[in-house]
């Protein structure tokens, strides 16, 4: 499902964009050494720190210890070189693996999942080379939750739910991966038109530091809408805090209020506290 | 994720090409060589402390660190004899020495305790003092090099996860240049490693800092370093540090027990030269010389320093009221006569992707200030804290985004001090007047402003 609706997505992406990409699938036709450096390159695109996904690897110094705390909050720490050891944590909408490495590199057992297949062959590229211990999965979350239902004990969906247009069966999906008191992690653009002047106006036609047609306001959603739907599904929300990213300097830092971007956490209550 | 879609197509039409082959011919290479977390090229005094300091670090307990030297293992044997080769150890590095345990193997030896350094002005009459032989705050310790090497190497090799391999000449480094990529060693032996980051610690010839490419602005001084251990005829409380700055260069005493003090004398090339053509007894008057003889005086300056000291008591701020003197010198330790170069030198960049460099590798200063080694520590310290947290937050460790936070903090600390350093040696390496009337005034100056002074102390000591 989520895989469709990422479809829909990608045909809205600009020229600028497509010719950026035909630069990944200029004519080949046989399988050699040109392939590997090809794909190679396609897996530096992702991975480069100071490329066009800086903002997500920047993010990574806030958003790691923001759930790696929430998820030891109420539990002891037994090895601090691994802290999320014995946690099982799906990371949906895992893309590249940005957010799923790092995860697994602090003793979490991650499952990256994306409907992409491509992205989650690059993803499994990058992990051999790093050698993080990802279990990646190509299915959308729809799916992926029917044969693993209430498994995970926290489930992470950072930067994905501003790209969904059918956000309450994405939620509800999510919700189902995780075991009752386990927590989901939400990170997003809040539906204002501060964000939406920031994160398009700025981000993608003034400073340019976000590839053009990446975000379109009316798929924004605030905290509130993000809470309603989330208590639907029987979750309780925690915490709700505003974030922001510095352009110029490429950091994100917390924010008094979630005008621009927020990380939203609830826990999924018992069956029986309902 | 945002930019999945753009991704999505990007290889939709490239998946084809993702076969089992490519992704096996990566695999093969890194299995061929082995594999280390982190690799420290260097096993001087910062190379074995870092190893040990990481090695001690709970954030980063599931780390393999590997340790590469290329000299033997040198056993240290005790001996009442001091060796000519001292470091001045400041609080700060102490206690890290403490943390990892390397303190009690030097405090079991031997080291000096210096409560109060005395540097003074070879053509004025002006000094300055730091601390107070009465006081609790130590200025700093002074420590053989052999003997902390010696301690550092013990604690580390009782670390679980260091490894350390002596004997081991390094032929080339392979830096890595996309993400994901590893740093590649290739030992002269022929065997290789790879690894997540790689730190050199190989001094101010790193080879690391040359694969790197770094840009590094150096230059040799027309100083030349003499050391030695000297004996004095009696008996005394030695806790002070000497140093008179001669138009040649600083002289400078540093205490070792009540009746040795090692020397550090920097001076012009000929008159090194001359300095280790003199017999024993010549050499020892040559520095009592050194630390004695009065200079041509410049009676405006003698004048301008009177008044100004004057002034000063006046409005009750005198500088020391009783004025001490260093000690004679008697003879000198047989064959502890020994020069060496002296150079400047700064990397613009301490890291890049996977690599760091630390200590000397990255910056080497004139001794006179005695702030060398201890920089490098501060390098140790930070480099420690930068990982151990980027661990944490489960970054990778030759991330260039957490290895940028121990450059800009190092570098923000290390170039503020050479460049006072460096000012310093220029300050004192002069004799022209108008220059003498301002170092000597502000030398005053600074010597009664306490404030600026435990800000000094402050700064040095961490």
């Amino acid at each position: 499902m989520a895989g469709n609706l990422l479809k829909g997505f990608v045909r809205t992406q600009n020229f600028k964009c497509m010719v950026k990409i035909r630069l990944y699938s200029s004519g080949t036709s046989t399988i050699d050494d040109k392939e590997v450096v090809h794909f190679k390159k396609f897996v530096s695109y992702w991975w480069d720190e100071f490329g066009e996904f800086k903002p997500l690897h920047s993010m990574n110094k806030i958003r790691i210890p923001w759930i790696r705390d929430c998820i030891l909050a109420n539990n002891e720490m037994k090895d601090a070189s691994l802290p999320l050891k014995g946690y099982s944590v799906l990371d949906v909408g895992c893309g590249g693996g940005i957010l799923s490495e790092p995860l697994s590199r602090i003793g979490a057992d991650v499952t990256g999942l994306d409907a992409n297949e491509d992205l989650i062959k690059a993803a499994k590229a990058h992990a051999e080379l790093t050698k993080a211990n990802v279990n990646y999965v190509a299915s959308s979350v729809e799916d992926h939750a029917r044969e693993n239902f209430e498994k995970y004990d926290a489930v992470v969906s950072s930067e994905v739910i501003e790209h969904v247009t059918q956000k309450e069966e994405f939620v509800k999906a999510c919700v189902e991966c995780l075991k009752p008191n386990g927590s989901i992690f939400f990170t997003t653009i809040s539906k204002t038109k501060y964000a939406s002047f920031l994160a398009i106006y700025l981000g993608e036609n003034v400073i340019k530091g976000i590839p053009k047609g990446t975000h379109h306001y009316e798929k924004f959603i605030t905290p509130h809408e993000l809470q309603r739907i989330l208590e639907k599904n029987n979750c309780r929300t925690d915490v709700v805090h505003g974030t922001i990213y510095n352009f110029l300097t490429n950091t994100w830092s917390w924010w008094f209020n979630s005008d621009f971007t927020y990380v939203l956490k609830a826990t999924k209550l018992d069956k029986q506290n309902c | 994720m945002t930019r999945l879609a753009i991704c999505k197509q990007a290889i939709a039409t490239n998946t084809k090409f993702f076969t089992k082959r490519s992704f096996s011919s990566s695999g093969l290479e890194a299995n061929s060589s082995k594999y280390y977390d982190i690799v420290i090229a260097g096993g001087g005094m910062i190379g074995c402390s870092l190893a040990c300091t990481l090695g001690a670090n709970q954030k980063l307990s599931n780390k393999r660190i590997l340790l590469l030297e290329s000299s033997k293992n040198k056993q240290y044997i005790p001996s009442e004899k001091y060796s000519n080769r001292v470091v001045s150890i400041n609080p700060g590095n102490k206690k890290l020495l403490d943390n990892i345990g390397a303190w009690k193997h030097i405090e079991s030896n031997k080291y000096a305790t210096v409560k109060r350094l005395q540097v003074m002005d070879a053509i004025s009459d002006t000094s300055i003092t730091f601390g107070e032989e009465t006081s609790s705050k130590d200025i700093s310790y002074i420590v053989e090099n052999d003997l902390l090497i010696h301690a550092v190497k013990t604690e580390m090799e009782q670390a679980k996860n260091v490894e350390v391999q002596y004997n081991q000449r390094i032929k080339s480094y392979n830096l890595p240049k996309e993400s994901g990529e590893m740093a590649k060693i290739c030992l002269e032996d022929g065997s290789e490693y790879t690894c997540d980051l790689l730190v050199g610690c190989d001094g101010q010839n790193s080879q690391v800092r040359k694969a790197m490419g770094v840009n590094y602005l150096n230059w040799k001084y027309d100083n030349v370093g003499i050391v030695a251990t000297l004996k004095f005829n009696e008996e005394i409380d030695n806790c002070i540090a000497w140093q008179r700055l001669l138009p040649t260069g600083p002289i400078a005493l540093l205490p070792l027990t009540s009746n040795m003090s090692s020397l550090v004398w920097s001076t012009t090339i000929a008159h090194s030269q001359q300095l280790m053509k003199l017999s024993d007894e010549q050499f020892v008057q040559a520095v009592n010389e050194g630390l004695w003889k009065v200079y041509e005086r410049y009676g405006i300056v003698d004048q301008l320093v009177k008044s100004f000291d004057s002034f000063l008591r006046a409005a009750n701020i005198p500088a020391d009221v009783c004025r001490r003197y260093p000690p004679k010198i008697q003879s000198l330790e047989e064959g502890s006569r020994a020069s060496f170069p002296l150079g400047f030198g700064h990397a613009t960049n301490y890291i890049s992707k996977g690599v760091a460099l630390v200590g000397d590798a990255a910056h080497r200063v004139h001794p006179l200030a005695g702030q060398g080694v201890n920089l490098g520590f501060g390098d140790v310290q930070c480099l420690n804290k930068v990982l151990g947290e980027a661990h944490y937050v489960g970054c990778s460790l030759g991330n260039v985004f957490c290895l940028k936070d121990y450059e800009s903090e190092r570098q923000k600390y290390n170039v503020k001090m050479m460049i006072a350093v460096e000012g310093l040696y220029r300050l004192y390496r002069t004799d022209s007047t108008p220059v003498v009337i301002v170092r000597s005034l502000g030398l005053q100056a600074t010597d009664v402003l306490f404030p600026i002074k435990n800000m000094i102390i402050e700064e040095a000591s961490t």
